[in-house]
């Protein structure tokens, strides 16, 4: 179970009227390397994963949670005073047409977020190799998002979750070390 | 058990409906070798089309588990 705390993991401040930007970001929302294919991959990957690395996929996997959460504020942020022509303007009139001011799990390009996006193979190695992929193009996406904007708030919480992908990246390649190691010691001394 | 293999314990409660399976997952030799020295050891011709590689220092045998039945 979990325990939810109501704050943001990391302060969120949007400091101008940019919809445009929105429209950006959401790919980091529902997209293929966004935060909640990142959630759902490791906290489904972690049920058949040796015992020592469980408690990382999960602390990352509720990790994740938390920047969506972030992610979702910005967007919201941008969009929940523009008015149908201000969207119709930074080219969000489709969803609109869709989903009103509410936000949806779909990428930057308007395609919905679908389980294809995320594996589970079952294979420890092969599946802490896909996530340690995965942190690798979020840290890059979110380096696009932040050449896209020149918003200094909102490129300030972009940068803090940018480097937490870095973080977890290691700590996944630390992970693939401990189960290259024995598992149950079987050595005397 | 091959030394790639690395059999590993889950926690199995009395309450599980299902007797207990032994796991394991292998490592193979790729995840040792960053980077590919000069000079190792090398399969003969015929040996190493049969093998797939032709260093044994890379070579990883697999085998079919057993019908119905988990690796021990």
């Amino acid at each position: 179970m979990w325990i939810y705390e109501k704050k943001l993991q990391y302060p969120v401040r949007v400091s101008k009227c940019d919809p445009r930007l929105a429209k950006f970001l959401i790919e980091q929302y529902g997209g293929a390397d966004g935060e909640l294919a990142a959630a759902l991959r490791y906290l489904n990957q972690r049920y058949t994963i040796p015992d020592k690395v469980i408690g990382l996929l999960t602390d990352i996997g509720t990790e994740e949670f938390a920047h969506l959460e972030m992610i979702a504020t910005m967007v919201y942020k941008l969009t929940k005073d523009a008015t149908p022509e201000q969207l119709k303007q930074a080219g969000l009139a489709e969803h609109y047409v869709d989903h009103g001011s509410a936000l949806f799990y779909h990428n930057a390009a308007g395609n919905p977020w679908t389980a294809t996006y995320i594996q589970a193979k079952g294979d420890p190695i092969a599946d802490l190799y896909e996530d340690i992929a995965a942190e690798e193009k979020a840290r890059a996406t979110y380096e696009h998002i932040i050449n896209l904007t020149d918003d200094v708030d909102i490129q300030d919480s972009l940068k803090f979750l940018r480097e937490r992908e870095i973080v977890h990246a290691l700590r996944f390649r630390e992970a693939v070390e401990m189960l290259k190691e024995y598992q149950t010691e079987k050595k005397a001394f | 058990m091959d030394s790639q293999w690395r059999p590993f314990d889950t926690y199995h409660s009395p309450f599980d409906p299902c007797p207990p399976k032994p796991k394991s997952y292998i490592v193979p030799p790729n995840q040792f070798i960053v980077f590919q020295a000069k000079g190792m050891k090398q399969f003969a011709p015929q040996e190493a089309l049969k093998r797939g590689t032709l260093w044994p220092d890379l070579y990883s045998p697999y085998e079919a588990m057993p019908q119905g039945g988990a690796r021990s």
